[in-house]
């Protein structure tokens, strides 16, 4: 029998709902998560599953909606707390990096500050300067939390059910561009443990880690190169914190050649960071410069073209190769 | 049921307790014991020891960064909190959280915070979890004047209200904001009115009287037990010194209020002058039997400051624990 193929987002849904059944400790709660099944569909058949007393529709309030869901984890409950955008925890960051990050140091070694931050990130669909962001690097430099950014439909499942199981606070981002790819699911229950990368495509010639939607047009620029003779290996960090530099290493000791591909801004943006580490750990192992592939500092345009102009594309990575695998 | 002389009593030594605490560390703080800062609610006992009273064993609160009183009032191990005060090895913290973080899971009290108005959304999200998990707890979430005007008092309570969780608001409006007198950073200085839109009750009560506050916390925890929702209180009560211990040390640290007002609310309108004379009268304590009390208290705190202050220092490896839940944790 064929494996079973859905989209990204019901994965997302069936992740919830899954972890909702498992543990009567674990709840949703956000903007538009119930009746309407998310903004972006993400959370669709959660509410008619499992009712108002655990899928809460709240008002805008991010700052309350996360400062509930730490009081409700440190009373014992497991929330999954929507932020429907990345763009938008700058509006409770303090509840983000203050409070639910800093919690459990600061309760005396408390246990209970387990929830998850969901948000959909990322552009490529024409939402402007504030529903187009990726955020992730904001998260990786807080200590206390854990940040996730998976971009298959199997991960974001299997990431999502171990995020929720997890006794720490997640940030859970979804590329909102990837909500209706699909990809093979199984019926059957796994999980997928935080912190580890996964060797998306091998490959001897040089490195490639890229996550969200910089993931998929890695894959298709590798494909590309395949056919011009460069094999391109490709490691998606699936966690960027904590992060296993440990596979990117171990691909870089293959190749000798390294580029980060993200969506995110490149000044400051996890590329960096994940560059600094490599250099560190295995500078004389590399056989070129390490190159990033990212957005600019710009602010994401509505206009497509522009938008495109901007955001990272598929040649993007194809000439970033290029240029260090001559 | 009016309140029994025993819990009365009580009542009055827990606020002896408070002041003595708080006048200790001032003086430690002088001395240069206290790493960074501490804030004391000197004056503002009547509010922590009325709305700690009226809790059950059960019941959770979440605090600010002026919670000495609050962790005392319900009862917290004095030593323990004196010891993270002092940034010691003993403390609730382990020396990591200082005067603001303070907590005591043992007594209910799930934590305190650095951040003006932070607590507000907490202590609702504690109330969340009691109202899924039906266990009929209230949780008491205390914040300031200052906090009112924080977009979390407006996010929280209108949440609190939505979702009818068991929490009571406690505010205890001590008239400043660092130097920013109340009355210049609200525009209506009545914050109980507030509730009315949040869809609520909202109580003002004097917070310079135990009873007062007692009673009004005691009506709305009922109430949310009863599973009638959240309630808003502001405790109209003074703080007698300065924003901080390290800014009262400050030259002109405290130069921004009218003449003659701390030193007014001191003689007249001080939380424990005021209970004791009320005690006096119910016939429930003499003066000798009131003097006997305070120095009771004061011992508490000396020998608190034995224990904090031969407590070891934390170990460095500390530095690097409870950031992450320990491996293997569920």
């Amino acid at each position: 029998m064929p494996e079973r193929q859905i989209s990204y987002r019901e994965a997302v849904a069936e992740a919830i709902k899954e972890e909702i059944a498992r543990d009567d400790r674990v709840f949703l709660m956000g903007e538009d998560v119930g009746v309407l099944g998310g903004a972006f569909g993400s959370t669709k058949g959660v509410y008619d599953a499992f009712g108002g007393e655990r899928v809460l529709d709240t008002p805008i309030s991010e700052t309350a909606i996360v400062g509930y869901a730490l009081g409700a984890a440190m009373a014992g409950m497991r929330p999954i707390a929507e932020i429907m955008r990345v763009d938008w925890m700058t509006i409770c960051m303090d509840e983000i990096v203050n409070q639910t990050a800093k919690m459990r140091f600061l309760s005396g070694g408390h246990p209970d500050v387990a929830l998850v931050i969901r948000a959909a990130a990322e552009g490529g669909i024409g939402l402007g300067g504030q529903h187009s962001q990726s955020f992730e690097a904001w998260f990786v430099h807080i200590p206390g939390l854990k940040v996730v950014m998976p971009s298959t439909p199997y991960d974001v499942k299997g990431l999502l059910k171990s995020a929720v199981r997890d006794p720490n606070p997640v940030i859970f981002l979804e590329p909102g561009v990837l909500y209706g790819v699909s990809g093979p699911v199984p019926e059957e229950e796994y999980v997928i443990p935080l912190g580890k990368a996964e060797v998306k495509r091998e490959g001897k010639d040089i490195t490639i880690v890229a996550w969200g939607t910089l993931l998929p047009k890695t894959l298709n620029a590798a494909q590309t190169l395949a056919n011009e003779g460069i094999e391109a290996e490709v490691v998606d960090p699936r966690t960027l914190r904590p992060l296993d530099i440990d596979t990117i290493i171990d691909s870089v000791k293959k190749t000798g050649r390294l580029i980060i591909a993200h969506e995110a801004m490149k000044t400051g943006g996890v590329g960096a960071e994940i560059a600094a580490l490599v250099q560190e750990r295995a500078f004389d192992h590399l056989d070129a410069p390490i190159k990033r592939v990212a957005t600019p500092d710009v602010i994401i345009p509505v206009n497509r073209s522009l938008e495109r102009l901007v955001l990272p594309q598929e040649d993007t990575v194809v000439e970033a190769v290029k240029s260090i695998c001559s | 049921m009016p309140l029994t002389k025993e819990a009365l009593l009580n009542m009055y030594r827990r606020m002896l307790t408070i002041r003595h605490f708080e006048e200790g560390i001032t003086e430690f703080s002088r001395q240069g014991l206290v790493p960074g800062t501490g804030h004391v609610s000197i004056g503002e006992e009547a509010v922590a020891v009325g709305s700690c009273s009226a809790l059950g064993d059960k019941d959770y609160i979440i605090s600010t960064h002026r919670a000495h009183g609050h962790l005392l009032a319900r009862g917290a191990d004095i030593n323990v909190i004196l010891a993270e005060v002092l940034g010691k090895a003993t403390g609730c913290t382990g020396g990591k959280g200082g005067s603001m973080h303070l907590s005591d899971f043992s007594r209910q009290i799930l934590g305190t915070n650095g951040i003006v108005g932070a607590g507000i959304n907490i202590a609702g999200g504690v109330g969340l979890a009691i109202k899924m998990r039906q266990t009929g707890q209230i949780c008491l979430g205390f914040f300031g004047d200052g906090a009112a005007n924080r977009g979390t008092f407006h996010e929280g309570l209108n949440m609190a209200a939505v979702l009818q969780v068991p929490t009571v608001f406690v505010c205890t409006n001590n008239q400043y904001g660092l130097s920013m007198p109340q009355c210049k950073a609200c525009g209506n200085i009545d914050i109980s009115a507030r509730a009315n839109g949040y869809g609520m009750p909202g109580y003002r009560v004097d917070g310079t009287d135990v009873i007062a506050v007692y009673e009004a916390v005691k009506s709305a925890m009922d109430r949310a037990r009863d599973g009638e929702g959240p309630s808003l209180i502001e405790a109209v009560s003074y703080r007698l010194r300065g924003h901080s211990m390290r800014m009262d040390q400050m030259p002109g640290g405290s130069d921004y209020r009218p003449n003659g007002e701390v030193e007014d609310w001191a003689e007249n309108k001080d939380p424990i002058k005021i209970f004791r004379s009320k005690l006096k009268e119910l016939g429930y304590i003499n003066e000798k039997e009131a003097e006997q009390l305070d120095a009771e208290c004061r011992q508490l705190f000396e020998s608190a400051a034995d224990f904090a202050l031969n407590s070891p220092e934390p170990e460095p490896e500390t530095a690097f624990t409870w950031i992450y839940a320990p491996e293997g944790v569920k």
